[in-house]
């Protein structure tokens, strides 16, 4: 049993023998990662693997049925309260408000997550700007496209300057130019020291992160930087280490 | 503060935004009390009488112009036998038959007590006891004016003189109007709010909000105070109507009414609410929000049924239902003038504030 101190700063998300079950269903089966400060982390697996539920853990809105989890330091289990306020989240499911124009998203969640409305209104300047969002600050969410969507879902979640960032397959569904340019954004703040802890579909997205784990059937059965996961398969892309690790769903 | 500030700032533009349910949450209280106001008229007018005068004497003629002197009731057909009474009742022609034998006016002369018969359409058991009473307070009239005729009476022993007080006329509009405006907020308030949790479980925006450092509290007192100013709206719309188009006297203080009125508002919001955060979906909220509103709040709160004439049980059910100490505070407040009620206004506190306590606790800042 690894000591349950946390040694490091430079360790942003530690999980040990983390487990959820639903019923008789095991989501998450016990496992365990680090997670180094400013990483691009890959959380990959199939649907249904148990990324999702992992996260969610991760995140402190759901109870964890065994394991322990400390995210920038805090623990999941005792606080989860106190875990919000140091991470950003972005869910698969497009989740911010579409009868409210793009600035009212962000000045709503810079007020929820307890900002000063100058503050909010800087960093939301700053933001769209970033986002290439500007000219379309006071459309209606609900009327563009996917790809605005999903980038400024990810500026809501970075307003308050969140010390790690779960993104749950911010990406699918857009365009590849849209995946490209929103990376580009992930990139910017991992340089910034944000740690990002992110899930995708796309094998491609894989090659761009730091390193990566393949979960199945709630367990962790690959991890390693994607070179040296290919490496180790004698294989070309993570596509190929994807089917080498993941087993067929017999039906 | 920032962060129910933030959330009630955010509801107040979902309500704008929605400029049909904003209609539909201001015109809908206002249609209701016009409808229910015109329909809910217990005052019986121009209950149509049948006359079968086997007598055709001046004493029967003398009878019917009394009774149709009022105004209350009209002749509405003149039969000529019996077997034309029960086809009457079935084409509705009238609600009561009254029938002077043949022998009526004889009778009056002769025998110490002359009958005549009157029936009644008993479908309608309430109209039918309305006419009962009235036809009853006919015959007594006439039996003082023969009694003084005949035996040079002017004093009986016993005079009932009664004076109805704080609604003079006995309108019932005066009585129903408070009923209505309890009912009618109790509902939609109870209705506004139960989807405002529901629908963003729904839309996958609460998973959003649970993973901010937002607590329940915050979310639950952000999202009632937008729905406070529609439902203050509502409350003076429904009073000025009553007071404007049913006629409803105001002899007490408005102060008085919004303060009371604006508790009973919190406790209907926050029921919505607590609904809201236990339910899984918007349809499941409206359902349960009506369920749990309307019947009680008609049936048992005193609205039309006096709590006294319910069982015990009943009128012990009656006694948690927000509306029954509402119902007669404002009443009291409209047609008594009398303002200060400390222990039913200490009971709607206490209620309002159980319910938000509850919302709040039963509001999950977890997935699970």
């Amino acid at each position: 049993m690894a000591s349950l101190e946390q040694n490091t700063d430079n360790t942003a998300v530690l999980i040990q023998n983390l487990t959820r079950k639903f019923g008789k269903f095991v989501a998450v089966d016990n496992i365990n990662l680090t997670v180094s400060r400013g990483e691009i982390f890959g959380f990959l697996g199939a649907n249904g693997a148990g990324k999702t539920t992992a996260i969610r853990m991760l995140c402190g809105i759901l109870r964890s049925s065994g394991g322990n989890a400390w995210v920038a330091g805090i623990d999941i289990n005792k606080k989860p309260e106190l875990v919000k306020r140091k991470i950003g989240y972005m869910s698969q499911k497009f989740s911010l408000y579409n009868d409210l124009t793009i600035s009212e998203n962000l000045t709503f969640y810079g007020g929820i997550y307890g900002l000063k409305r100058k503050v909010i209104s800087q960093r939301s300047r700053d933001l769209l700007d970033r986002l290439k969002l500007v000219g379309f600050r006071n459309r209606m969410t609900g009327a563009l496209p996917l790809g605005y969507k999903q980038r400024l879902a990810l500026g809501c979640s970075v307003l308050h300057r969140p010390r790690v960032l779960f993104l749950d397959e911010p990406t699918g569904g857009v365009d590849p130019v849209a995946r490209r340019e929103f990376w580009d954004l992930i990139y910017e703040l991992s340089d910034q020291g944000t740690t990002i802890f992110v899930t995708t579909h796309y094998m491609d997205e894989a090659e761009y992160c730091n390193r990566v784990s393949i979960m199945d059937q709630g367990r962790i059965i690959a991890l390693g930087k994607p070179t040296e996961l290919k490496q180790e398969h004698n294989v070309k892309t993570m596509q190929e280490v994807f089917f080498d690790v993941v087993q067929p769903v017999i039906t | 503060m920032k962060r129910i500030l933030a959330i009630a700032r955010k509801e107040f533009l979902h309500i704008l935004r929605d400029p049909r349910s904003l209609a539909v949450s201001i015109l809908m209280p206002l249609m209701m009390v016009l409808l229910y106001g015109f329909a809910i008229d217990m005052d019986l007018k121009n209950i149509r009488v049948g006359v079968l005068d086997f007598n055709r004497s001046a004493e029967s003629r003398s009878f019917i112009n009394e009774m149709v002197s009022s105004g209350f009731i009209v002749e509405s057909a003149r039969l000529s036998n019996r077997k034309e009474i029960e086809p009457g009742f079935r084409q509705n022609k009238y609600r009561a038959v009254i029938i002077f034998p043949a022998d009526f006016s004889l009778s009056l002369v002769k025998d110490p007590v002359t009958q005549i018969q009157i029936i009644l359409d008993g479908a309608d058991g309430t109209s039918a006891a309305t006419v009962a009473n009235y036809l009853n307070a006919v015959t007594s009239r006439i039996n003082l004016s023969y009694a003084k005729e005949d035996f040079g009476l002017d004093i009986l022993p016993i005079e009932t003189r009664t004076r109805v007080l704080f609604n003079p006329e006995l309108r019932s509009a005066h009585f129903i109007v408070p009923g209505l405006a309890a009912l009618i907020m109790m509902m939609i308030c109870a209705l506004l709010t139960s989807i405002a949790i529901a629908r963003e479980k729904e839309t996958g925006t609460m998973e959003q909000i649970l993973t901010t450092p937002v607590v329940a509290p915050q979310v639950i007192i952000g999202k009632i105070f937008p729905y406070m100013v529609i439902a203050a709206l509502d409350a003076t719309l429904i009073f000025l109507v009553g007071k404007f188009v049913f006629g409803v006297p105001m002899n007490g203080s408005w102060f008085a009414l919004a303060g009371y009125s604006l508790i009973f508002i919190l406790i209907a919001l926050s029921l919505g609410l607590l609904i809201s955060s236990v339910a899984k979906t918007q349809q499941v909220a409206l359902i349960a929000a009506l369920m749990i509103t309307l019947l009680p709040t008609l049936l048992l709160s005193g609205f039309i049924f006096p709590i006294a004439s319910m069982p015990a049980v009943l009128q012990y059910v009656s006694r948690v239902i927000p509306a029954t100490y509402y119902l007669e505070i404002i009443r009291g407040i409209i047609l008594k003038g009398v303002n200060w009620y400390p222990r039913m206004g200490g009971i709607l506190t206490g209620m309002s504030l159980f319910l938000i306590i509850l919302a709040i606790k039963r509001f999950k800042t977890r997935l699970d």
